[in-house]
């Protein structure tokens, strides 16, 4: 076992560039799959971070038809139902169309005792729930900004034309890794009376509802309730988890998901080509080193350990520094992204992901040549037919 | 005297595109504990073929090949591999040492397959470069050694487990006149101080004369033989 490993680190160092170059390309590799992996796990970072016991409401027809004001109170009576609140989707510019952040209009009083993962010191959001022209935003933005409390905050409106002026009296802070900290929160009633006077025909509405449940195993009935109650209304309504709700925005971009997944795999399997040809190479190169062996003595298994364990000492030694090196790169392109992708985490999973890569880059590597070095006759080792 | 290489009616044919060429036809031999034997011929005549068949890493068609008294021909790959790594002490031309692995591991590296301990190894090694007179170079790698040397090294490997019969292939085909004969007198030292078998397949006639018996073959066939004085009485008979 002792000479195993001492040949296996020695050979490895035999060829330095060699090593160095095929270190280099899976240290690449395997960094390149997990933030890619990391780029899918972001697309579901809002499904993954949603609560099992909310229910979202919408227009049956589509998120863009709003719901009147009156269902709220209607839901709040229906069976399950613990509480109800309200968002609208302001989508305002601050200053630059690129300084995206998205903002809801909500009930500043209902909608966060139902987002527990939201933690606003107590003071901060009596302020807010005080000031109709309040505001509260989320940590990474109030940073990326440099905003303080009592600070005007201009966003130019463009579903609610004008330049609407907020006051900024609360920071909340994600309770976990999961929680979008880019988020930005006014009161739906400053909104509704502006619109009140510039266009009463869109006031007391709302985008969606958000139902809280007594039992999150109700969630199917309660969802069924919510829409039966309107059925045949002038808004029939929609009502799914808040699960499914954000996975049908995944939906949308499907198609690009898939291509980044698919590519994740195919730099696996290019690395794993590259792999393959350089133990295919060294294997060749100690044709007569390995025919030495068995004439010596040596088993079949002995030659095959040596090579194999070299694959695996190489793609293991990369592939945990790759890995390692999938976090810092996250978090330079998740600060890249911005409020794109507000939660951009490296996930226990794609770690998993990236180790099991390494080791099957090593392994199928490593196969052919231990195969073919150990299926060799001495005789044929040497090429002696004297 | 006793016999250590018993072959009778021993063939070998190899496969090449399709046709069947033989190698070796119905070679019988028989060799001695101590004898130090030469096999010439030209390229082609089967001269290596043999040699491996003797050493246990080819297998023949036909015939009975005992060495030691035990019929190789009946071994599986891993016994036949055991077997070798207790029985033959291989030399080939280009030395075939592990460049990873200094003078002193290559030569305890055979040892490993033994259970002998850490220290029984250590010995063994220690004493097989002593008889090579390479102690002080234990600690070089084959890239620091002459080719001399690096035989040297490769013969003291082949010693080290103490076996039934050393191989040799080309032994001095690598090696300028003055190393070449530096090789041959440990040999033929090893023969007549240790009585160890050795079976040496060579082209040079230098080589071969320090052999005690030469056997030519021609085309896969043993023709003649030449018997030389030697410290001894062993000898070979066909």
């Amino acid at each position: 076992m002792n000479y195993v490993l001492k040949l296996i680190a020695r050979n490895t160092l035999r060829h330095p560039l060699r090593t160095l170059l095929t270190v280099l390309g899976i240290v690449v590799a395997i960094t390149a799959f997990g933030l890619l992996r990391t780029t899918v796990d972001a697309w579901y970072a809002g499904a993954e971070a949603s609560s099992a016991s909310r229910l979202v409401v919408r227009n049956k027809n589509s998120l863009t038809f709003p719901l009147p004001l009156y269902y709220g109170p209607k839901i709040r009576l229906i069976e399950g139902v613990e509480s109800v609140s309200a968002a609208q989707w302001f989508a305002g510019i601050y200053i630059d169309k690129k300084n995206f952040f998205p903002q809801f209009a909500v009930d500043p009083h209902t909608y966060f005792a139902l987002f527990p993962e939201f933690v606003i010191p107590p003071e901060q959001m009596k302020a807010f729930q005080l000031d109709r022209r309040g505001a509260i935003a989320g940590r990474k933005i109030v940073e990326k900004f440099g905003w303080k409390l009592g600070d005007q905050i201009p966003l130019i409106g463009t579903i609610y034309p004008g330049t609407w002026s907020f006051v900024l009296r609360g920071v909340y802070t994600g309770a976990n890794s999961r929680t979008d900290e880019t988020q930005f929160f006014l009161h739906w009633d400053n909104l509704n009376e502006t619109l009140k006077k510039v266009a009463p025909d869109s006031a007391n509405q709302v985008g969606i509802f958000l139902v809280g449940l007594k039992n999150a195993r109700e969630a199917p009935l309660v969802a069924q309730r919510i829409d039966a109650q309107f059925r045949n209304s002038r808004a029939e309504t929609l009502t799914e988890t808040e699960k499914a709700f954000q996975l049908s925005f995944v939906a949308m971009t499907e198609a690009i998901l898939l291509v980044i997944q698919a590519v994740s795999f195919l730099v696996i399997a290019i690395i794993m080509a590259v792999m393959a040809n350089t133990m295919a190479m060294t294997a060749r190169e100690r044709r007569r080193e390995y025919a030495t062996l068995k004439a010596l003595g040596f088993p079949v298994r002995f030659i095959a350990a040596l090579i194999i364990g070299e694959s695996l000492f190489i793609a293991c030694a990369a592939g945990a520094l790759g890995t390692w090196l999938i976090y810092p790169a996250a978090a330079y392109v998740g600060r890249r992204f911005g409020t794109i992708f507000p939660v951009f985490n490296v996930s226990d999973n794609t770690v998993i992901m990236a180790l099991a890569a390494t080791l099957l880059v090593g392994l199928v590597a490593a196969a052919g040549p231990a195969l073919q070095a150990s299926t060799v006759k001495v005789s044929e080792g040497f090429r002696a037919v004297g | 005297m006793t016999a250590v290489v018993e072959i009778e009616h021993l063939s070998k044919a190899y496969q090449r595109g399709g046709q069947v060429v033989p190698v070796l036809q119905d070679i019988t031999l028989t060799l001695q504990i101590g004898d130090f034997v030469a096999l010439m011929g030209p390229s082609g005549s089967g001269k290596s073929t043999l040699l491996n068949l003797i050493a246990g890493i080819d297998a023949p068609d036909s015939g009975l090949l005992r060495v030691a008294g035990v019929d190789i021909t009946e071994f599986g790959e891993s016994e036949l591999a055991q077997w070798r790594a207790e029985h033959v002490g291989f030399i080939f031309q280009f030395y075939n040492l592990m460049p990873v692995l200094t003078a002193y591991e290559n030569v305890e590296l055979p040892l490993t397959l033994t259970h002998l301990s850490r220290r029984q190894r250590r010995e063994h090694a220690r004493l097989a470069l002593d008889l090579v007179s390479l102690s002080d170079r234990a600690d070089h790698y084959p890239s620091q050694l002459s080719g001399g040397q690096q035989q040297r090294v490769a013969i003291a490997r082949a010693l080290v487990t103490d076996p039934t019969l050393i191989v040799a292939d080309e032994p001095t085909g690598d090696l300028d006149r003055v190393s070449a004969r530096e090789i041959l007198d440990l040999l033929e030292s090893l023969n007549e101080s240790l009585r160890k078998t050795i079976i040496m397949v060579t082209h040079d006639h230098l080589a071969a004369e320090r052999a005690h018996i030469v056997r030519h073959l021609d085309k896969g066939v043993l023709t003649e033989q030449v018997d030389r004085p030697r410290p001894r009485g062993a000898g070979a008979t066909a």
